[in-house]
């Protein structure tokens, strides 16, 4: 039978693939047929999950994306794309009235705008082929309110504004964009603010009653990477549990 | 300031169309890759690379590469 998800012949880069989300789409992918570039600033992290990676052909680079030197040196390393992953990010909890420049940048400098300036080397470099599908994983957090939660809140409410725009400017290649919007997912972002065993009691109040696994997520974006969604594009997709606030 | 140079910076915002497409004389409007977006492109190479700032209104007043490329270098 015709498999509408496979990602069979497909080149796919995943950012932050050494840990969490990122790490759960780079496993998923390989195990859907893709031959996956992972990338992240963590060598070692970064062979752990080359190592769990099923399939031949999968490659690593390290980088840190908020480095332009950086970002160039992995852009020409790259071969052409069908898709690309954008999982890179950081977690941050400062309430309103301590802000900092420090504590924007720390979130948006990697949130924002690392992954908005290596889009723009990727295209124009001409590293995204025709019919490609780029996702960003974006959060939840940007249309639930939480205290604490505003920088990375706007962080990747500008990505989910920034995905819809490029959407436009793409569609004539049959090239789509799409976000992924999760709320709480298993992973050392969610640590950030509060202890294990304080999320997880917190997580009862879900529907579902657990807060998300990264594979739950990675699921998601096997959809929006392979062709079954190829009429998808410009779109923002909450991923919950089942809740409406974080 | 140089007109070879200028056409390849031209045909650099173009994805599909061949960099042997594109002459001094070539009517870009005409090309059918071309599209508001890509004007768009163009005027921020010229800004960008050039820093000369030519509005859109400016743009539309000139037929081929090499038309802009004179527009561009009476502003610098």
């Amino acid at each position: 039978m015709n498999n509408p998800f496979t990602l069979s012949g497909k080149t796919i880069l995943v950012t932050g693939a050494s840990a969490g989300i990122g790490r759960g789409i780079a496993i998923a992918c390989a195990g859907m047929g893709a031959q996956v570039i992972l990338t992240a600033r963590n060598t070692e992290r970064l062979q752990d999950t080359l190592a769990m990676l099923e399939g031949k052909g999968h490659t690593c680079i390290v980088a840190d994306l908020t480095k332009e030197i950086e970002r160039t040196a992995l852009v020409e390393q790259l071969p052409m794309l069908d898709g690309v992953v954008q999982c890179a990010g950081v977690g941050s909890r400062v309430p309103c009235k301590m802000l900092t420049q420090d504590d924007l940048d720390h979130v948006m400098k990697p949130n924002a705008e690392a992954p908005m300036l290596l889009q723009a080397q990727l295209l124009n470099e001409k590293k995204i082929k025709k019919q490609a599908s780029l996702v960003y994983i974006a959060s939840a957090a940007a249309t639930m309110p939480s205290s604490g939660n505003a920088v990375y809140s706007a962080s990747k409410a500008a990505m989910i504004a920034y995905a819809k725009c490029l959407a436009q400017e793409l569609a004539p290649r049959q090239i789509r964009v799409n976000c992924i919007s999760p709320t709480m997912v298993w992973t050392d972002l969610a640590l950030v603010g509060a202890t294990i065993e304080q999320l997880q009691e917190a997580q009862q109040l879900y529907p579902l009653k657990r807060y998300g696994q990264p594979e739950d997520i990675a699921n998601l974006a096997i959809y929006l990477l392979s062709d079954a969604s190829v009429w998808m594009t410009g779109s923002n997709i909450e991923i919950t549990g089942g809740t409406q606030t974080l | 300031m140089n007109l070879q140079e200028f056409v390849v910076n031209f045909a650099n915002q173009f994805d599909d169309t061949e960099l042997e497409v594109f002459a001094p004389e070539t009517s870009f409007r005409e090309l059918e890759e071309w599209s508001s977006l890509t004007g768009l492109a163009v005027l921020n190479m010229i800004a960008k690379k050039y820093e000369v700032k030519i509005t859109p209104a400016e743009l539309k007043s000139v037929e081929t590469i090499e038309a802009l490329y004179n527009l561009v270098a009476s502003k610098k």
